[in-house]
């Protein structure tokens, strides 16, 4: 293990839990959430030709999970290099 | 030049481009038949992830699916896009960072069982042949309408293109044709939906004409007439749809989970060198299935506004059958679609209710949206060169991992453990050529429950491998018994659900008998519950794992020192 000591290790686990899970909510929130649940409400407002509920469930959450991955593999090279267990 | 002949030529030059793909990339030894030596590009891997995902059923049911149920379509849409979140997120890297070759792999190393080992190793050949015989099937329609040829012949065509290069090239192999199959698609899949985007709402985009103006000058958007048009009819409104919220919800997850459950979409990350290309592949493989998939709900309103105009006409009066165009004609034939003049006045008319005369099937509308459009003869050969493309990438990718299961996952690793590495690769090989054998065969005799098979290949994933997964990587402490316990509950569970429903009492299959209203498309994610469930209730009963598989999970969760996808 290329960590320092067992407190970093520990860290380390502990941040990337936590991306992950902020990311995994944003996940929900525009698919379940926005797309499902919500949908009735968001109907109401006009987006573009789409009523917005209808747009987070065929069109919308897509292009934000798309998003959401990307912006983990940023966090996570980040993450990797200052814990120095990037591979090069 | 004749439709058909394009076609041959077409498709024929993609099953050429796919067999010199398969000689250039031959695989040496086993290393390289299971995860292509482990050292493919993300992208390319994202790529040969999107082909392997993208079956038949998206390429040619799908947009024809939404079409007819508007809203009810998210589910596909999310379910089948969403798993990739999870995938990325919570299993591709620490399954590199594992870096075997299989599931039941992991699994097995993992809960220390062979009896773990087994019930995956069962699941995954299930699932994939429940499955790829759907696969074998589309192949077979396409070459039945656009080649003209009769079904069998089609599958066995099909079957001789996947034998060739996958008993030849294995993942290697698959992979690298995997690129050239999505490229295919993707064009095929494209280029009809643009020229229609731009005929109905004048947008080159598909996905902002969705949301446009129709183009007819009448300032009216797309879906506020297609809203408008489905209640005239008595449909339903499209936007709004006829499941209840919470079916939706359950189908929507089981498919979300049972994706980033399904064995031959996990291989797919053994075969990238490090942790971090397992991360950005998984976001590649999305970008490239996110094409496709935001095209398709677009594809589907504009192709239901064309379908019901041309049918009923402007005015919605119907339109006279002598003046029908002539996709109607050349689709009569194939029985997709079919005209009943129940008040004889010689004019076509379909709705949703009694007024009706048409049975459309939905196939129809990636299939003969070319035709509908007026677009030239090389885009409909396209179109049949990207169906089989779509067909045979899905059935190479389950037929490797029913190949690897058998020779890998039953042979090396329970039956015969001291097998050489030509050995192993010979039993992979002839698996994979059995495998095609079987297929084919259910290519050619379906049986009569393909359909209803698919939703019990996502519950079984959705219930069973998932969770064993998360569990794996996420909770430490989880042992042997309680992962092994908690995979048969949702499994069983799962089964006897939609067995129930699909097979010993169909005509029971309603909302008012479903529990808690949830079709048995969804049930898998309450099988998922019931598997997390049992599994904390036995772990608290039978104590935590053994130290030193702490410590292996411990390994998993941090990048460092990958290395090779490797056997022991």
């Amino acid at each position: 293990m290329a960590f320092k000591n067992e407190e970093d290790k520990k860290a380390y686990w502990r941040d990337n839990l936590s991306l992950m899970l902020k990311l995994l909510v944003v996940w929900f929130v525009v698919s379940f959430g926005f797309g499902i649940l919500l949908v009735d409400v968001l109907n109401h407002i006009q987006f573009f030709g789409f009523k917005l509920g209808f747009w987070f469930a065929q069109q919308g959450a897509i292009y934000v999970f798309v998003v959401l991955i990307f912006v983990y593999v940023r966090q996570m090279n980040i993450l990797d290099k200052r814990y120095g267990v990037d591979e090069e | 030049m004749d439709v058909q002949i394009l076609t041959f030529i077409i498709v024929g030059a993609s099953f050429l481009l796919y067999i010199g793909i398969a000689i250039w990339a031959r695989a040496g030894s086993t290393q390289e038949f299971y995860v292509a030596g482990g050292g493919v590009h993300p992208i390319a891997n994202g790529m040969a992830t999107a082909a392997d995902w993208m079956s038949a059923a998206s390429f040619i049911s799908m947009a024809g699916l939404i079409s007819f149920m508007g809203y009810d379509g998210a589910v596909y849409l999310l379910g089948w896009t969403g798993g990739y979140v999870l995938l990325a997120l919570c299993l591709a890297p620490y399954l590199r960072k594992f870096g075997k070759f299989t599931v039941p792999d992991f699994i097995g190393d993992r809960y220390y069982s062979q009896t773990a080992r087994t019930v995956a190793v069962l699941c995954a050949i299930f699932v994939c042949f429940t499955y790829v015989a759907g696969q074998m099937r589309g192949v077979g329609v396409v070459f039945s309408r656009f080649l003209e040829v009769d079904i069998t012949t089609g599958v066995v065509i099909g079957m001789g293109i996947v034998f060739f290069y996958t008993v030849l090239g294995g993942m290697k192999g698959i992979t690298y044709t995997q690129v050239a199959q999505y490229c295919v698609l993707i064009m095929a899949y494209l280029v009809p939906a643009i020229f229609i985007s731009i005929m109905v709402t004048g947008h080159i985009l598909p996905q902002t004409g969705f949301g446009a103006t129709l183009s007819d000058g009448s300032g009216v958007y797309l879906l506020e007439k297609l809203d408008g048009l489905s209640l005239e009819l008595g449909f339903n409104e499209y936007t709004s749809g006829t499941k209840s919220m919470i079916d939706v919800f359950c189908i929507t997850a089981a498919l979300m989970v049972g994706t980033a459950g399904l064995p031959h979409v996990i291989v797919r990350f053994f075969t990238v060198p490090k942790v971090r290309d397992a991360r950005y592949s998984a976001g590649w493989a999305l970008i490239f299935i996110a094409i496709l998939y935001t095209t398709a709900p677009s594809l589907a309103s504009f192709a239901r506004v064309n379908m019901i105009e041309t049918i009923n006409g402007t005015e919605q009066t119907g339109t006279k059958y002598a003046n029908a165009p002539t996709w109607i004609t050349n689709w009569e034939k194939t029985g997709l679609i079919a005209w009943d003049d129940k008040n004889n006045d010689g004019k076509m008319f379909y709705s949703g209710d009694d007024r009706n005369e048409m049975k459309v099937d939905r196939d129809i509308m990636v299939l003969a949206n070319p035709e509908i459009a007026n677009l030239p003869a090389w885009v409909i050969a396209l179109v049949a060169a990207g169906g089989v493309a779509a067909a045979l990438s899905t059935s190479a990718g389950l037929l490797l991992v029913i190949s690897t299961s058998v020779s890998h996952d039953l042979l090396k690793r329970n039956l015969m453990p001291n097998i050489t590495d030509k050995k192993e690769l010979f039993f992979a090989r002839l698996a994979a050529a059995v495998a095609i054998c079987i297929a084919g065969y259910f290519g050619i005799n379906p049986p009569g429950f393909v359909a209803q098979v698919v939703a019990f290949a996502f519950g079984l994933a959705a219930s069973s491998f998932f969770p064993a997964i998360i569990m794996g990587i996420f909770m430490k402490r989880m042992n042997d018994k309680g992962a092994i316990s908690g995979m048969l509950a949702g499994i069983t569970f799962t089964a006897a659900y939609i067995i129930y429903f699909k097979f010993v009492n169909p005509a029971a299959n309603i909302p008012e008998n479903w529990f808690l209203n949830i079709s048995p498309e969804g049930i898998g994610t309450i099988g998922m519950v019931v598997n997390f469930v049992v599994a904390f209730v036995v772990l608290k009963l039978t104590g935590d794992s053994p130290e030193e598989i702490q410590q292996l999970v411990e390994d998993i969760r941090y990048p460092k020192g990958s290395g090779e996808a490797q056997a022991h």
